[in-house]
């Protein structure tokens, strides 16, 4: 065990080394900087700040300085909110992210995971049909339209919840997260639900039932374990992703997540800023995807990750 | 039949194709499976009418998807202006930019899959087939991928390279391909040890041969799946994209920037919102109810 | 299953913890969608609205665009930055609800005879947020920080009028060279390169607010947190959570405390102009920053008391590039283009918000400044397109050897709209094929100032001091933002006139001299007049629409609603 996270964490260093090679340069290549304005800089000017940010020096050059700054865990100043850091700035918007994403995602599997089974077990009949088309609103229709739609009719229309912004309240969060939760219903509902149809399909399952057990326990007791693990594989990137937040939903709630970040952070030209949180992303997503190979094995007891097996 | 005891391999070649004729009776199988699945048949027939209508539709009107109608603007649907949908914020008929919209939206699903399907497929099978290090190697850089944050690279690429229509093809398959490979190559993992497969390569068949007539027509339902099922996704990548303002330029429009459009005019011309959306979200459905459809209905473990 | 059941009552805990542990503020308020009406305004003697008027909590929050990039006055840029700056700092002078501009931290000030040096006499009650005194030693090291290269300001320009401000700029001489002085605790002098009437106008800028060196010196790059950041203003800083909020409180040691009626004002944020007008119309705003577009007719049938639109000084145009085909010495084509417009349609049909057409560069509303007369203006819209067809044909093109033009755009709704609706019409007059190309801003930025691929692209410009030069500036053969690539020897040459004469009158007929240049020579294409537009909570008074469209928290107040006895 100890030796496959050893494993594991050895190969995560070259993924993300070549994530931010590629992020940092890419980024680079996009025309326009950070200072450009509709007012124009005079040259003088314009030189000076490339100096005090290191612009003016050859990229290799900036890389390495680069990365020499974030093995000490120093993002560097962004380039477009100059007053702050990028620790400063991923430390303010990540718990917010966080919160948001992380009741999304349990939102989602509350929901997504009882529809999915339910659908399964009544599979091809109307009530599937009906249940699963409710399910996939979340991918059917964009959530930059679902969200003025809830708002127009939660917080204009009924007044009954606040029309955005960002606060610790059941009534602040409520919009937010269902939004954000959407199409993750979606996915977890469908994921469960082909998945739960070849689970209840399998030999095991039908030697239960010729045993005579009642099909709640069939479902919830042996059923649903190994149903659940392709559920899990989806969850690893969904969970990374959902957990660096939305644009859409910061955006349209004025939330101050991270998720802006990347296109803003982009479109802005902030190097350091959008380097942060596309590292951030990175270990998140190797973070998580470890998490899912080591629940699988828990919850797959024929996988196993020992060297004489050997992993394909 | 008749065994000979050691087998040419013409009479191999034989009995390998009437492997593939009972391949093919396993695709009949698979389409009376799906026949009973009545979402699927509904999704199949909605795709199969909105293909005609978002190619058929712009010719039946006699508005332009491009000139604004100045003395009707943002009107509602009315049979008496002749706008059918009603009309846009710049008094453009919505009816027709909602056909031409699809053309876009469907054509940027259609063909971005296509590419990410290019890679994906030879990228998986090469590995899956040549196992071992390369495989290795491979998956890898794969998983390395996986690890980006996909938006951020479309809209990158998009900065970068500017603005038009195959370059949105381009970004999005090239960075979808992912999954598709990794399926692949999965599925090329488990064919390849297969007995047919051993039996060609004891016959003497070359390696391109076996990949080409064994593994990529196995491959098919995995891949027609995938497929299915990758299209509404890029479809909503492109809506996205329009979100940003970033996808396609006028004055060509897609469903996603109609959508986008609409949405900003919620509440006081809600038509131009519900007729875009109406239509991506039922293309939508329809695909994901196919996709579902073909999965459950090619699904090996079923029988 | 056990793990199911675990999870279950987690995320019920979770949920529990959320909704009842968080704070409860703000909730949406009872008059969500009716606006409220306020009680009839008195003013007692002094002009402010009598105690007995005012809503128990004087609480403001404002809608605010963008994230300011920064606090820092003589870094910013922007108008959101500007709005906050000028709650929290107090420049030289400063302007009134309806936009005069009257004394600030300085009380009074004289001008020498020939124009070049101008002596402030500060307000001995000026006071910084923490009790020191505001002292012209404060404002002289303010000025040379701006213009010192390190800063690194992109206003550092606007200081361009005083002494060896450009030397300094480009490195030749030390900032301690610079033409400021003070010549005691209270008296700040100024000396000029050339006369510059509009001087004083310049002071309302933020790149001219002082700031405090001790604060600067001891905490560098984060002197603007709250905590830190020490202003000479009517509000000090006390909250700054990013793109969520900025909380600014009242001042105590504010030269003019006693008249601040508003104890705390609130600046939120928005990234989407929908999102803020929904807060506004669930009760958690009382000033938006803006309108959504294509709202106009709605607003004004449903919410016409809380809309506000009045002229801004700023002009919305389309700008050629003259050094490339199609265009390059070619004024002819420039102009059918020009005509071949219809302004009308675009204001009330696509811009739809009471922008007003122009043919002029500069944004009427300036005092005694008279435009020079454009025939063109006086025919209907049918003989201009009768023009435009006529001159159209005589550049060489015809219906069989249409123009075929790019016209750039940065991405925004608005923009995309009106390009849209130029090509369409360039299309029905001249038959005319447009490419719509679309780009995202800094890209559009960088390719409009490099001119080697643009044609015709959207331009504008707000002015950033109540004068004429501000725009005609902007052609000047070598200023940094001329994209156009205008160069004409005999229009720098009468800009240099401008900037040196003294005779109000004279001067005026210059500039009108120096448009009726740009406009002659087709350079541009105006379109319309931009208008200021946001919505405004009726019970929030001490603010007049005015054609900078600066609004200082200082000069308002919220009154009680009509309805309640008390708030």
């Amino acid at each position: 065990m100890i030796n496959y996270s050893l494993k594991r964490l050895a190969s995560a260093v070259p993924t993300l080394l070549l994530l931010i090679t590629v992020a940092f340069f890419m980024i680079r290549i996009a025309p326009g900087g950070p200072f450009d304005s509709e007012r124009a800089l005079p040259p003088d000017i314009e030189a000076n700040l490339a100096a005090k940010y290191h612009l003016d020096e050859p990229l290799v050059m900036q890389y390495g300085r680069y990365l020499w700054q974030i093995v000490r865990f120093d993002f560097g100043p962004s380039f477009h909110y100059l007053d702050w850091s990028v620790n400063d700035l991923i430390a303010q918007g990540a718990p917010v992210s966080f919160t948001l994403g992380f009741l999304a995602l349990l939102l989602a599997l509350l929901i997504g995971v009882p529809v999915g089974t339910w659908a399964a077990m009544r599979q091809n009949r109307l009530s599937d049909y009906g249940v699963m088309s409710v399910a996939m609103i979340g991918i059917s229709v964009p959530n930059f339209v679902m969200a003025p739609i809830l708002i127009l009719v939660f917080a204009i229309v009924l007044g009954w919840l606040p029309a955005g912004g960002w606060e610790l309240s059941f009534s602040r969060l409520v919009l937010p997260v269902v939004t954000l939760a959407l199409p993750m219903i979606a996915y977890i509902a469908r994921i469960t639900r082909a998945s739960m149809i070849e689970v209840l399909h399998s030999p095991f399952i039908r030697t239960a039932r010729a045993k005579g057990m009642p099909e709640k326990t069939i479902i919830i007791e042996h059923a649903l374990k190994p149903a659940l693990l392709p559920v899990i594989s989806y969850l690893g990137p969904a969970a990374a992703a959902i957990l660096t937040g939305s644009v859409v939903v910061e955006r349209i709630f004025t939330i101050p997540g991270i998720g802006s970040y990347f296109v803003q952070g982009a479109l802005n030209r902030d190097y350091t800023l959008v380097m942060g949180v596309v590292i951030l992303y990175g270990v998140l997503i190797i973070i998580f995807n470890f998490i899912v190979d080591l629940l699988y094995a828990w919850l797959d007891p024929r996988i196993r990750y020992e060297d004489s097996e050997g992993r394909s | 039949m008749n065994q000979p005891d050691i087998p040419t391999p013409d009479a191999f070649e034989q009995a390998l194709d009437r492997r593939s004729l009972k391949g093919r009776s396993l695709y009949v199988d698979a389409w009376h499976r799906l026949l009973k699945n009545r979402a699927a048949v509904a999704g199949l027939l909605v795709l199969a009418t909105m293909a005609v209508m978002v190619i058929i539709g712009p010719m039946l009107s006699h508005w332009d998807h491009e000139i604004p109608d100045w003395d009707h603007y943002s009107t509602p649907p009315s049979l008496e202006t002749g706008h059918m949908f009603g009309t846009d914020a710049l008094g453009r008929d919505l009816f027709v930019r909602t056909m031409v919209g699809g053309r876009i939206s469907l054509l940027v699903g259609v063909v971005a899959t296509l590419v990410s399907l290019l890679i994906g497929v030879t990228y998986g099978a090469v590995a899956g087939y040549f196992g071992g290090r390369i495989d290795n190697v491979m998956m890898r850089f794969v998983d390395a991928i996986y690890a980006m944050p996909f938006m951020f690279f479309v809209i990158l690429l998009m900065v970068i390279f500017g603005r038009n229509i195959v370059l949105i093809f381009v970004a999005i398959g090239a960075i979808n391909w992912l999954d598709m490979a990794r399926i692949v190559r999965g599925q090329t993992l488990s064919l390849k040890n297969k007995d047919f497969v051993e039996a060609a390569r004891a016959s003497g068949a070359t390696e391109a041969h076996i990949i080409r007539r064994h593994i990529i027509p196995n491959l098919l339902g995995v891949v027609i799946v995938y497929v299915t099922l990758t299209i509404p996704q890029v479809i909503l990548v492109e809506s996205f994209l329009s979100f940003l303002g970033l996808g396609v330029q006028e004055p060509l429009t897609s469903w996603g920037a109609l959508v986008n459009e609409g949405a900003q005019e919620l509440e006081t011309a809600p038509w131009s919102l519900l007729f875009p959306a109406g239509f991506l979200a039922l293309t939508l459905f329809a695909f994901n109810f196919l996709g579902d459809g073909l999965r459950d209905a090619l699904d090996p473990k079923d029988r | 299953m056990r793990a199911l059941r675990v999870l279950l009552w987690m995320a019920l805990l979770v949920t529990m913890l959320v909704a009842c542990g968080g704070e409860r503020a703000s909730e949406p308020s009872a008059q969500a969608q009716r606006l409220a009406t306020p009680v009839a305004l008195e003013l007692d003697a002094q002009g402010l609205p009598l105690p007995s008027l005012l809503a128990s909590e004087q609480v403001l929050h404002r809608g605010n665009g963008e994230e300011p990039q920064t606090l820092d006055p003589h870094l910013s840029e922007g108008v959101p930055t500007a709005n906050l700056l000028r709650d929290l700092y107090e420049g030289l002078t400063t302007t009134t609800a309806d936009g005069r501009v009257v004394p600030g931290a300085a009380a009074h000030w004289d001008v020498s005879a020939d124009g070049l040096t101008y002596t402030f006499y500060l307000d001995p009650n000026g006071r910084w947020s923490n009790g020191d005194p505001v002292t012209a030693a404060d404002f002289v090291w303010s000025w040379q920080r701006v213009v010192t290269p390190d800063t690194a300001g992109s206003y550092a320009r606007m200081l361009a009028p005083v002494r060896n401000a450009e030397a300094i700029l480009s490195g030749q001489l030390e900032p301690q060279a610079l033409g400021v002085e003070a010549l005691n605790e209270s008296t700040f002098q100024v000396r000029l390169e050339s006369p510059t009437p509009y001087f004083l106008e310049l002071l309302t800028h933020p790149t001219s607010y002082p700031v405090h060196r001790p604060s600067i010196e001891a905490h560098g790059s984060a002197h603007v947190r709250p905590g830190n950041l020490v202003s000479n203003g009517a509000y000090r800083l006390v909250d700054w959570q990013v793109r969520s909020r900025i909380g600014l409180e009242r001042n105590p040691h504010y030269r003019e405390h006693a008249r601040v009626i508003i104890e705390r004002v609130v600046y939120f944020p928005f990234e989407d102009e929908n999102a803020e007008f929904n807060r506004f119309r669930s009760g958690d705003l009382h000033w938006t920053y803006q309108v959504p577009s294509g709202l106009f007719q709605w607003l004004q049938d449903n919410m016409g008391e809380a809309l506000s639109v009045s002229p801004w000084f700023g002009t919305y145009f389309f700008s050629f590039n003259l050094t490339r085909p199609p265009f390059e010495d070619n004024r002819e084509l420039r102009q059918a283009l020009n005509l071949a417009i219809d302004r009308d349609i675009i204001t009330q049909r696509v811009s739809r918000f009471g922008e007003l057409p122009t043919f002029h560069l500069i944004p009427p509303g300036l005092p005694d400044y008279r435009p020079p007369e454009v025939e063109a203006s006086n025919w209907t819209q049918a003989e201009r397109e009768e023009e435009a067809r006529r001159l159209y044909w005589q550049a060489g093109y015809s219906d069989d050897q249409p123009l075929v033009v790019e016209l750039r755009y940065n991405t925004s709704e608005n923009h995309r709209r009106i390009a849209v609706a130029v090509a369409a019409m360039w299309k029905q007059v001249l038959g005319v094929r447009t490419r719509l190309v679309n780009e995202e801003f800094r890209v559009f930025l960088q390719n409009r100032s490099q001119r080697r691929v643009t044609e015709v692209f959207r331009a504008g410009w707000i002015g950033d001091y109540q004068d004429a030069f501000t725009f005609l500036e902007l052609f000047h053969s070598e200023h940094g933002r001329n994209d156009a690539g205008y160069n004409n020897v005999h229009f720098d040459q009468l800009l240099e006139r401008i900037a040196n004469e003294r005779v109000p009158a004279r001067r005026r007929n210059l500039m009108a001299e120096a448009e009726r240049i740009l406009l002659a020579d087709q350079v541009l294409l105006p379109v319309y007049v931009y208008v200021s537009k946001r919505l405004v909570d009726p019970r929030v008074v001490g603010w007049a629409p005015n054609v900078m469209d600066q609004h200082l928290t200082r000069h308002m107040a919220v009154l009680r609603t009509a309805e309640q006895a008390d708030d």
